[in-house]
């Protein structure tokens, strides 16, 4: 009896601990999602609030939070997925996209969204005069973009020549309404630009008529309204994020997150290698005001791999981003899971290897300094951008370990129009040692960089016609897999290029940065990732506890 | 000379004296990178612990301080007497040669001298050593500091030139060469002196400035600049305490030249 009793006692205790836990978890989710506020900084001005005319990224921020998109890329599963548009269909020849809408969305200002105002944001993205630096991702060929709405939630948008990826491109088109008087003020994302104080802070509020729901059927966004700070020092930005005036810090450096980590590392995340790389290049223009002899140690492919070989990414990584960075391997980062060839491997370090490469060239060492054939001492200079610390010190380092296999490296950094003038007008420059900021997973996104008739193409633009037989090889598989719809055929082609890039290096990779970020305990939800927006992608589903 | 001039003549002797000998207190060098040990606090084999890359800091401030206070100076010297020829000069002569060498003056004050600067170290050759690169920085600034000085000087001789010893010797027969050298250069010393030692700082804190902009002095050669940069970033003064050590340095150095200087302005121009 005695023992029943116990059990009934205990089953009773357990009742009251479940009950409490629900009511702990139905309270912590009611408070949670009763709205508040979050903030956080914006490094710059938002230049612009039309989202076809975005560029930099204070206007790109607003655009992710108030733009409503036909398909986005699910920053955290890289997939494609439905949004105002709930089925898409891209023809054979990749010219022709044909969507399905979703009925019944309002704009923020109450206009109703039809296949109208796709119709209308796509002539607006490929009017010419706009400049829309959204809308040059999709130029593929000369010719007028045909637009053809079918009803009020069907619509059809016909391009003068393919373009690959088409559909991952409308990630970054934000519908704007025809007929609205706000213009592009009215939107359709969970948020809408409510005050705006020049060089103080933008004010979003949630947008009322915004269409999406949670699982149980609950108006998103939770959030009441997140107010952006406009505040480019970064000092600052630490300080107020520490004082809890802040609830995130969409991208840290990795000091910043050391010294984070050090005091508080339930704020901290580190998503890993994100998509952004760190890379030097030889200059291999032939017209450059360069010494004949250094373009011919420029133009050798050993001399590049020697370099590389001889050049430590391990402790690039662990020294200069203290080990918030991977070593690179080639040109896109195994961040970018789909496009990534995954046969390359990182580049191992070995001094003794590079010097041997380079006395198969006819380079030999004399009293510490290797000197080529013809007797010059092995001299060039990096140059990189003043005020970059973690160039400043890879350069440091690269400097010390080439002197290793007696190489003599001159670190300077210019202002960075000095250093632009002489990668893309004068040429007058030997190494530069630069990063590549990659927001497009899809390789597309660089075909300006591997293209050699393009200006990006930085260690010898413009070409003519490929001046190498491996230049013209990246051309062809470059166009084979930019007119290929064929997602398997175009893995192929690019994963060539990966190999050939890593063969003849063009560019030394050195590293991928990883995503770091900062985020309050005070917000719930956040998962950040490595794509960019990092900590807000998911925006409509945080919430914010009191303080 | 005063108990503060004296203190501050030990402080310069005192780091001029460890910068000289700083090949045998840190025989590592500057340069060498301890990369298992990086930004490691104080301890017996690094007394001011180590930078961001692992390189001794006690070198480095000793070697930066040899190179900021050798070329400072010099730098001083190099515009005081540029200051000295222009503004000297014009203020003696007088007329359209004052008034020509004033409006370049004056046009030289206007220009944005940082702005200059780095303007002129994007135009210099990439390829030249860091030896190279830092007698360069200071050559420039020595060749844009005159101005301020060359006002000076010339109102000072055009006094000096209207003046009744000038004049009588004048009427004595004196050619205008002589009594520019005998005569004027020798009452131009004083503010000629005290414009050097005012330079020092203003160059010391040039350079530093050029250093934090990521200019100036190439690596890996350390300077008071690239010191001072490290606190970029550093939130609290009392998280690593030792990396003041720079400027501390700057500033006693600074303030000891105008303890110096402030003896020099005692006696009458």
């Amino acid at each position: 009896m005695k023992r029943k009793s116990e059990e009934m006692k205990s089953l009773f205790g357990r009742k009251i601990a479940i009950a409490i836990i629900c009511l702990g978890f139905v309270l912590g989710q009611a408070s949670a999602q009763t709205g508040g506020e979050l903030r956080f900084c914006l490094r710059t001005e938002p230049k612009t609030f039309n989202p076809l005319k975005v560029e930099d990224d204070a206007s790109g921020a607003i655009r992710y939070l108030t733009g409503g998109v036909l398909v986005r890329v699910n920053r955290q599963t890289q997939d494609l997925e439905p949004e105002l548009a709930m089925s898409w269909k891209v023809s054979k020849d990749g010219r022709q996209i044909s969507f399905h809408l979703r009925s019944g969305i309002l704009f923020s200002d109450g206009t109703p969204f039809t296949a109208a105002d796709v119709a209308y944001t796509v002539q607006q993205l490929m009017d010419p005069a706009l400049h829309s630096p959204t809308g040059d991702a999709f130029r593929s060929g000369t010719g007028s973009v045909e637009t053809k709405v079918i009803s009020p939630t069907q619509i059809s948008i016909k391009f003068p020549a393919q373009v690959a990826g088409l559909d991952r491109l409308f990630d970054q088109v934000a519908i704007l309404s025809q007929h609205s008087p706000k213009k592009e003020m009215a939107v359709l994302g969970p948020f809408m630009v409510a005050d705006y104080k020049a060089g103080s802070t933008v004010l979003l509020t949630r947008n009322p008529n915004y269409w999406k729901t949670d699982e149980q059927g609950r108006k998103l966004p939770y959030l009441d309204s997140i107010q952006l700070d406009i505040q480019p020092n970064r000092d600052v930005e630490m300080l107020r994020f520490k004082r809890g005036e802040l609830d995130l810090i969409n991208s840290l450096d990795s000091e910043y997150f050391d010294k984070l980590a050090a005091t508080s590392p339930q704020l901290v995340h580190d998503a890993g290698a994100s998509l952004d790389s760190e890379q030097l290049w030889f200059n291999q223009v032939s017209k450059s005001p360069i010494p004949a002899f250094k373009k011919t140690w420029f133009h050798s492919a050993n001399f590049r791999r020697a370099i590389s070989g001889a050049i430590n990414r391990d402790d690039l990584s662990r020294v200069v981003f203290h080990g918030h960075a991977q070593p690179a391997v080639g040109p896109f980062s195994p961040a970018n899971r789909f496009w990534f060839n995954a046969r390359l491997k990182p580049q191992s370090y070995s001094p003794d290897a590079a010097l041997k490469a380079l006395q198969s060239e006819g380079f030999r060492m004399e009293n510490g300094t290797l000197k080529d054939k013809d007797g010059n001492a092995v001299v060039f200079s990096i140059i990189t951008n003043a005020g970059n610390k973690y160039r400043e010190r890879m350069a440091v380092l690269i400097q010390d370990d080439l002197q290793k296999i007696g190489i003599h490296v001159n670190v300077v950094t210019l202002d960075f129009p000095s250093l632009i003038e002489r990668m893309t007008q004068s040429f007058d420059y030997e190494a530069i040692l630069l990063g590549l900021t990659n927001v497009d997973l899809d390789p597309n996104g660089e075909m300006n960089v591997w293209l050699s008739s393009s200006e990006n193409h930085q260690w010898n633009p413009q070409e003519k016609s490929p001046e190498t037989p491996w230049e013209a090889e990246i051309d062809r598989l470059m166009k084979l897999q930019a007119s290929s719809n064929d997602a398997g055929k175009r893995k192929e082609a690019f994963d060539r290029v990966q190999e050939i890039v890593v063969e003849q290096e063009p560019f030394i990779f050195l590293v991928n940065k990883n995503a770091l970020s900062a985020v309050s305990t005070a917000v719930h939800g956040a998962s950040p990732v490595i794509l960019s927006p990092q900590t807000y992608w998911n925006a409509e589903r945080l919430t914010v506890s009191a303080k | 000379m005063s108990l503060g001039q004296k203190l501050a003549c030990a402080i310069l002797v005192l780091v001029l004296g460890a910068s000289a000998a700083a090949n045998w207190l840190a025989p590592a060098g500057y340069a060498k990178q301890y990369r298992e040990a990086t930004d490691a606090p104080p301890s017996h084999t690094h007394w001011l612990g180590t930078d961001e890359l692992g390189r001794d800091r006690f070198a480095r401030v000793l070697y930066g301080t040899r190179i900021s206070l050798l070329l400072a100076p010099a730098a001083a010297l190099f515009s005081t007497l540029m200051a000295a020829f222009i503004g000297g000069l014009a203020g003696y002569l007088g007329g359209g040669w004052a008034r020509i060498a004033m409006a370049v003056t004056d046009l030289f004050l206007s220009l944005p001298w940082l702005f200059l600067l780095i303007t002129a170290r994007a135009l210099m050759p990439l390829n030249v050593s860091p030896l190279v690169s830092v007698l360069v920085t200071f050559l420039l600034l020595g060749l844009l500091g005159w101005t301020t000085a060359a006002r000076v000087l010339c109102s000072t001789a055009a006094a000096l030139r209207t003046s009744d010893f000038v004049r009588q010797a004048r009427a004595a027969g004196l050619t205008r060469q002589r009594l520019f050298w005998m005569h004027v250069v020798p009452n131009l010393k004083p503010v000629l002196y005290a414009q050097f030692w005012i330079s020092i700082p203003v160059f010391i804190l040039s350079e530093a400035n050029l250093g934090i902009l990521g200019l100036g002095v190439a690596e890996p050669m350390p300077s008071w600049g690239s010191l001072v940069k490290e606190l970029e970033g550093l939130i609290s003064i009392g998280e690593e305490p030792w990396k003041f050590v720079p400027v501390i340095l700057l500033a006693l150095v600074v303030t000891s030249f105008q303890f110096l200087l402030s003896k020099h302005e005692e006696v009458p121009a």
